[in-house]
């Protein structure tokens, strides 16, 4: 997928349109693509970064399929919760270029640690889209292999994952794997409602002292369920870093390519052992915050309109067609690919089994115990008490 | 698997029971597309847009907007097939065939434009409710594992035969669409508590001590969360008599005497008192209330009432305390517009009309209809109308729109023989006024202990727009009139 490396050969690579510089409206911002699909050449950030990337139009394309599926998918996930096929789904609808962005600018090698709302950063590493899905039908613990993908389990617990990221970064930091190009990186994801945590305030100290190689992206989608960010934080969210003192930046979340860049950047800057950043994508939270929840009790619909006026794959599609990187082909054929996989998803999903009740004792302890073994006897003997009782 | 599928209403939101239907967006007959969205439900939690589980073309819809559905109850049936043609019988051979008397029941299916086409509630043979086929009042008892060393006569409750006649309920149908027979026996029974009938719902320890006291959970009706069998279930089972006798009237008097679940009336939380609950709890706890009494001599009042009685046009018309205390209300109102509004979160409503409403009791319950815009009506068009009014209300047939929008509201406890009390505000409205029996009195007049006809008026209001000072002079107005209906009236008006 797209790599888009700065100083990489720039054969093949499409030339940016229009060069402007840190034109944005808001200097606080780094975006590198408009909500009217404008290509921005670069963005010097405060500290004299120069933020850029520089795709290829197959990478651009790439870009473009990575946040129509992963919305997709998401919205046929939401479906089937309404359908009562699942518990529970917290949509990412809106976060997809916070997450896309993010998510491919990782290496291979980095580690991710993600929240609950993470099904566009665990795409781009390659997990089968199905895996969550089990989580929240109540049917598995979401097992796919956090060693195998660099993904951690999902979190639920409101910004813990901040702490373990902390402890992994220095363990890898310990192992002597920073300080070179091919160096590892780790990724923590939360949200503007975990900055209050004090989890998360706590794996800022921790990452700050022990210059940690870990990158704290927050995607700031405006809400903590129902709080508005004006009750979590009197400053912009990146600059609280400067008090942990470690550099902080905001960058556009839904601009795919900012986030691409700014993450890049990050990323890279851990691997060489300088120590950690936070990233704050401001981005909006479309939908509710999970499928029990009813977003019109507290926000007003004009705010909606405002920020869907700036949605991250309308504004990729409009420069796609700008720059005639793609024609209208090539968006019906995504579409139609989006379309199966969804309902590839579905029909996956209908048909995951129900585990065993005796199942719930398999994962506790890596190598069983007596104790669990004891209770696993008596409880397939009370089970088998039943007449023709197949659970 | 059957090609009429029936979808029910999912657990929306994590624990929730029940959702009400807000709106169908598809009607009977509709093609519908994989997750188009079909109905709008609210829960407690959200109002949500349901997508359809299949397409297909909606065959049934079994809940009329405005219901409130259980969790697990059908809600719409999807025929996922229906270019295939007909449904026919044949298509379900695996099935019980379906008996003559549930065919006569979908022959004689009550007329179009009994009920509307596709929604459940007509009348049916045998005074049953015509529901969808397969889906009904449970007359059998549900299907079950029986476990395994329980009483012979437990193990055989399940019926093997096909189920009876009345499993089978009348169907609704579409005018065009076939009688679909085929779900009769594939869609869920449904046990008494109106659930569909899967496993028998209980816990572990609730099992085991079933198990021990002998008690046949299948037999047992819950009374738990999802309709699951509780201990006190399991208790009460095991202590009923084994033959099922009536109930003596008359307990021995040398029987110890219980204060348990015998002894004790569960009666469903519905209707009139589920509405009722609901307004005075949240009026009561979210508008901070005051209450303020004031006790009047209404011995002119009623006087006034006798004379007014005796006028030849007011022969014929019901004219009671009541009449001069809503009068006085209307006028005290205008004296005081403020006392007529809604407190909004950031602003006050103050309302021009006044939609008096007159709390009534009935059969069904506390119900408050009232009369619209009563401050442009005469005294005569206002006694007409609360005549009207109460008696619609004792009748039953007060409509919603009759009970909505009410603006402020008298409560005439002293129908009851007692003095006063502090009402509750209905939700939305600021002012309450609680009217007591009128009754004769020592009471000091002109200097001198006389007995005389006296009333205690209590006002309850809103203390986020009304303070002490206003309400007590709007009060007070109240009780100006009824002291001396002329003077206020010459005064006033």
């Amino acid at each position: 997928m797209a790599k888009g490396d700065p100083g990489a050969s720039t054969r093949g690579r499409r030339a940016t349109p229009r060069s402007r510089k840190a034109a944005t409206a808001d200097p606080e911002l780094v975006q590198l693509l408009t909500p009217a699909g404008e290509r921005i050449d670069s963005v010097t950030g405060p500290d004299g970064t120069e933020y850029r990337v520089d795709f290829t139009d197959e990478e651009y394309r790439g870009l473009y399929r990575d946040l129509v599926l992963v919305r997709k998918l998401d919205a046929e996930a939401t479906a089937l919760q309404r359908q009562g096929e699942l518990g529970i789904w917290a949509s990412l609808l809106g976060q997809e270029a916070a997450q896309v962005g993010s998510g491919r600018a990782l290496r291979t090698q980095d580690m991710a640690f993600p929240t609950y709302r993470e099904h566009g950063v665990l795409y781009c590493r390659g997990i089968d889209p199905i895996m969550p899905l089990g989580l929240f039908r109540g049917v598995d613990q979401g097992g796919w292999d956090p060693n195998e993908f660099k993904f951690n389990m999902y979190t639920i617990v409101i910004g813990a994952q901040t702490l373990h990221a902390t402890g992994y970064a220095m363990g890898v930091a310990m192992d002597g794997k920073t300080g070179t190009d091919d160096g590892e990186a780790v990724i923590a994801y939360f949200g503007d409602g975990a900055t209050s945590q004090g989890d998360v305030n706590e794996a800022f100290v921790w990452a700050g002292v022990f210059n940690s190689p870990l990158v704290f992206f927050c995607q700031n989608n405006q809400y903590a369920i129902s709080e508005p960010l004006e009750r979590q934080t009197r400053i912009p969210l990146y600059r609280r870093a400067a008090g942990f003192g470690f550099p902080g930046i905001r960058v556009d979340g839904n601009d795919v390519l900012a986030t691409y860049a700014v993450t890049r950047h990050a990323l890279d800057n851990a691997r060489h052992g300088q120590g950690p950043s936070l990233i704050e994508a401001y981005t909006y939270r479309m939908g509710a915050h999970t499928t029990s929840d009813d977003p019109t009790r507290y926000r007003i619909a004009s705010e909606v309109e405002a920020w869907q006026a700036k949605d991250p794959i309308a504004r990729m599609k409009a420069f796609l067609e700008r720059e005639k990187i793609a024609d209208a082909s090539f968006f019906t054929e995504i579409d139609e690919q989006a379309r199966r996989e969804a309902v590839d998803l579905r029909e996956r999903v209908l048909a995951m089994p129900n585990p065993e009740p005796g199942t719930m004792f398999d994962h506790v302890y890596p190598n069983g115990s007596p104790l669990l073994d004891e209770q696993r006897a008596q409880f397939s003997k009370y089970l088998e008490s039943f007449e023709g009782s197949a659970h | 698997m059957s090609r009429i599928k029936e979808f029910n209403l999912p657990d929306l939101g994590e624990g929730l029971t029940e959702g009400e239907i807000l709106a169908w967006l598809v009607k009977v007959g509709d093609t519908i597309e994989l997750n188009q969205p079909i109905v709008e439900v609210e829960t407690a939690k959200a109002a949500v847009e349901i997508p359809a589980k299949w397409a297909g073309q909606v065959q049934a819809i079994f809940h009329p907007e405005g219901t409130t559905v259980e969790v697990g109850t059908p809600i719409i049936a999807i025929d996922t097939d229906p270019g295939a043609g007909p449904i026919e019988t044949s298509t379900t051979t695996d099935l019980p065939t379906p008996s003559a008397a549930s065919l006569a029941a979908v022959e004689v299916a009550p007329a179009e434009g009994a009920v509307e086409p596709g929604l459940i509630g007509g009348p049916a043979p045998g005074g049953r409710t015509a529901v969808l086929v397969g889906y009904g009042p449970r007359t059998t008892a549900a299907k079950r594992r029986p476990r395994k060393g329980a009483t012979p006569a437990q193990a055989s409750a399940a019926p093997a035969a096909p189920a009876p006649v009345q499993a089978s309920p009348a169907p609704v149908q579409a005018a065009p669409a076939p009688a679909p027979a085929a779900p009769v026996a594939a869609a869920p029974t449904v046990n008494g508590n109106g659930r569909a009938a899967g496993p028998v719902l209980a816990k572990p320890p609730v099992r085991k001590l079933a198990k021990d006291l002998g008690v046949d959970l299948g037999a047992l009706t819950g009374s738990g969360p999802l309709g699951s069998i509780t201990r006190e279930d399991v208790q009460r089972a095991a202590a009923a008599p084994a033959v099922a006798e009536p109930l003596a009237v008359t307990v021995p008097a040398t029987a110890a005497a219980s204060f348990g679940a015998d002894r004790e009336q569960r009666i469903p939380v519905k209707g009139v008192r589920k509405l009722t609950a609901e307004n005075m709890s949240r009026s009561a706890f979210t508008a901070p209330h005051v209450t303020e009494f004031l006790t009047v001599d209404v011995t002119r009042a009623m006087k006034a009432l006798d004379r007014l009685r005796d006028r030849r046009e007011w022969r014929d018309v019901r004219v009671s305390p009541l009449l001069l205390v809503a009068k006085a209300v209307l006028l005290a109102v205008k004296r005081h517009p403020m006392v007529n509004s809604t407190w909004a979160g950031d602003e006050i409503v103050v309302k021009e009309y006044v939609n008096l409403g007159i709390a009534a009791a009935t059969e069904r319950g506390l119900i408050v209809p009232n009369i619209k815009d009563a401050g442009r009506l005469t005294l005569r068009e206002l006694a007409d109308a609360m005549t009207g009014l109460v008696q619609t209300a004792k009748s039953g047939k007060t409509s919603p729109a009759d009970m909505s929008g009410g603006t402020l509201t008298i409560t005439n406890v002293g129908v009851f023989g007692v003095d006063t009390g502090t009402p509750i505000l209905p939700p939305g409205e600021s002012a309450i006024l609680a009217f007591g029996a009128v009754r004769e009195m020592p009471w000091v007049h002109k200097g001198k202990v006389k007995p005389r006809l006296v009333t205690t008026l209590g006002l309850s209001f809103d203390h986020r727009i009304i303070d002490g000072e206003l309400g007590s002079k709007f009060l007070r107005d109240i009780g100006d009139f009824l002291a001396d209906p002329e003077a206020a009236l010459l005064a006033w008006t």
